[in-house]
């Protein structure tokens, strides 16, 4: 592991596209925080911080820090798994793949719990029988920079899924931003980071740098604004399916799927088949879907999940519990969008803890 | 998650709703298939469902047998000797017929349910000296809309063929109502009997109950379970019953595994 200080962010850009990078990063757009092509380190949402709660998020200028906010409702999940593309063509009786498009892209200020988030869904996408080989080419096509949370949000709780706030594996390189004087301790994670930092106009890094740093990330920890208590928790999803609690929460849910859409594990997709009516030629297109649809399960005319309680079970106990058995690890990161993002502001963590 | 064309080299309507194709390659060969797997069938254009393999013809294709119930199954059932279809597969676990040497064979068949299960009961056919006793039982809703009339015709001179309908016409002199009625009118030692069973949930989940109360081991009593599927290989996340991803882990799955999801209702 290579580490150094940097004091500005525009070397590290501009090294990233001399390797044919685009680099993405967060950037203010719309009133939220969204992952967007940077120009410069100057596009960074600097100054800015936002407050999160269940159903709210507000972005607010206040403080120096470049990255002093938390997750935001974009996650990586775009980068790997867009939220459609076209699978095949067919003319004549022939279907023809379509080509992935895979383009190199360095994603800057990835969160722990984002990280977290690919490594799961690299076991649901490369793990199994039937690999997907488009997400596995543009998986290898990232280049990817975390930055280690400073700040946790109102419903962060990745301390608890034990996912952050300090990012320990999956990047190339990592920074965390120091105040006084500012600066950014870099790590590398990857050879090719090393090799990419070494490069980078820095100064060695001291004592003093990494012990702020390790006080970045014991202070974001005791900063989570949600907390979980993973300790039986996926035997006990199972055990308590028939409970009322179910349907008490579906009479706040409104099925929208804002939760399954913000969520960067949430995996599921279907299937859209359809006919170019100016050529006659017929395609394939591959769209994320929501458990929380009614068309999800439709069955011989009518669905499975017909009421909302059960549609809300099966996200709740799939991200706890069954996601263990099918892969292994928890479905969830504690980034907390999914909270932020309800419109009616279920807290997942309090469901759990009723579900006790 | 591209189809291969393949070409329709027969159809043949089985009732009002229900017909059942072959399928060959434009190219190649049918890859091998165990019975009780399914294909993705794709309909150009309209969309993709699973459909169980009920067969091989003579000529090598794939036979399967469609129910218009949707736009693809409508569209799929339309389909013409010549025209091209896709498919993907064959996907999912299989019926363990090995399991149930030596030991009494029920087939249970609920409507359409007969047609994941004839490659089973055309073993059965073939290798009869290697299973104990064996019976068919099936229900339908009625005379008319019976699979395989002929076949199961033939089957009944090799095994102990029953069939009770829902509907009755004036012809029928047979049983009526459920299925679970004629378990009783079979012959098999509960301690040493395999049973495959395939039609509606409702009428697995009574078969399956009645089979256990007379002492089949949960263990060997085999279901084949359906749900949404729009990918095959456990990555759409439509299939999923508990744990399971219906399409990798079944459709065919043992009693002991799916009875507790089974009973909890919208899992």
């Amino acid at each position: 592991m290579e580490q150094a200080v940097l004091t500005s962010l525009d070397p590290l850009i501009g090294a990233l596209r001399e390797h044919g990078y685009a680099v993405v990063g967060p950037t203010v757009r719309d009133g939220v925080i969204r992952f967007c092509e940077l120009g410069s380190a100057a596009d960074l949402p600097a100054g800015w911080t936002d407050e999160q709660a269940p159903g709210a998020y507000r972005l607010r200028e206040g403080g120096e820090p470049v990255f002093g906010f938390a997750a935001s409702p974009d996650s990586v999940k775009r980068f790997t798994h867009p939220p459609r593309s076209t699978l095949f063509r067919m003319r004549d009786g022939v279907p023809e793949a379509v080509p992935v498009e895979a383009p190199k892209v360095a994603l800057l200020g990835v969160r722990a719990c984002d990280l977290a988030g690919l490594a799961v869904q690299d076991r649901v996408f490369l793990g199994g029988r039937y690999p997907d080989e488009a997400y596995r080419a543009r998986r290898a096509a990232l280049f990817l920079i975390a930055v280690n949370c400073a700040v946790p949000g109102g419903t962060c709780f990745c301390a608890s899924m034990n996912t952050g706030p300090r990012a320990t594996s999956g990047f190339d390189l990592a920074l965390t931003e120091l105040t006084g004087p500012h600066r950014f301790l870099a790590e590398s994670g990857s050879e090719r980071g090393a090799t990419l930092l070494e490069a980078l106009p820095s100064r060695p890094a001291t004592d003093a740098d990494r012990q702020a740093a390790r006080q970045v990330s014991e202070t974001a920890e005791q900063r989570m604004g949600r907390h979980v208590e993973l300790d039986g928790v996926k035997e006990r999803l199972t055990e308590r399916r028939e409970s009322p609690v179910w349907n008490e929460i579906a009479s706040r849910c409104l099925t929208c799927a804002n939760c399954t859409m913000v969520c960067p594990t949430c995996f599921c997709a279907t299937i859209e088949d359809g006919t170019d009516l100016a050529d006659g030629s017929a395609s394939r297109a591959e769209r994320w879907d929501s458990c929380f649809t009614l068309e999800f399960t439709e069955l011989g005319g009518a669905p499975v999940r017909s009421s909302g309680a059960a549609r809300y079970r099966q996200w709740l106990t799939h991200k706890f519990s069954t996601w263990v058995d099918q892969f292994g690890t928890y479905g969830c990161v504690g980034c907390g969008r999914c909270i932020t993002w309800c419109p009616t502001g279920i807290d997942i963590t309090e469901e759990l803890e009723r579900l006790r | 998650m591209i189809p291969a064309p393949y070409r329709v080299r027969s159809r043949r309507p089985d009732r009002a709703d229900t017909v059942t194709l072959t399928l060959e390659p434009v190219e190649g060969t049918c890859p091998p298939f165990l019975p009780g797997q399914f294909t993705m069938l794709y309909a150009p254009g309209v969309g993709e469902i699973p459909i169980s393999i009920s067969g091989r013809a003579r000529s090598g294709g794939y036979v399967q047998t469609i129910r218009a119930v949707g736009a693809v199954s409508r569209a799929l059932c339309r389909m013409r000797r010549g025209d091209i279809v896709g498919v993907r597969g064959p996907f999912g676990t299989s019926w363990d017929l090995a399991a149930a040497h030596g030991l009494d064979v029920v087939v249970a068949a609920g409507g359409l349910g007969l047609a994941p299960l004839r490659p089973v009961i055309r073993e059965l056919e073939a290798h009869g000296v290697r299973y104990g006793r064996i019976s068919l039982i099936a229900g339908t809703r009625t005379p008319a809309t019976l699979m395989y009339p002929r076949e199961l015709a033939r089957w009944g001179r090799d095994f102990d063929v029953q069939v009770t309908v829902d509907h009755p016409d004036r012809a029928w002199k047979g049983p009526t109502g459920l299925i679970t009625k004629l378990v009783g009118r079979i012959v098999f030692e509960p301690r040493r009997t395999y049973a495959f069973v395939c039609g509606p949930e409702v009428m697995m989940r009574a078969t399956a109950e009645e089979l256990l109360r007379r002492g089949v081991p949960a263990e060997r009593i085999a279901l084949s379970l359906e749900r949404n599927m729009k990918c095959g290989i456990g990555r759409c996340g439509h299939c999923q019953l508990g744990p399971l991803f219906t399409c990798l882990d079944g459709p065919v799955l043992t009693y002991d595994r799916v009875s507790a999801l089974m009973e909890v209702k919208q899992l």
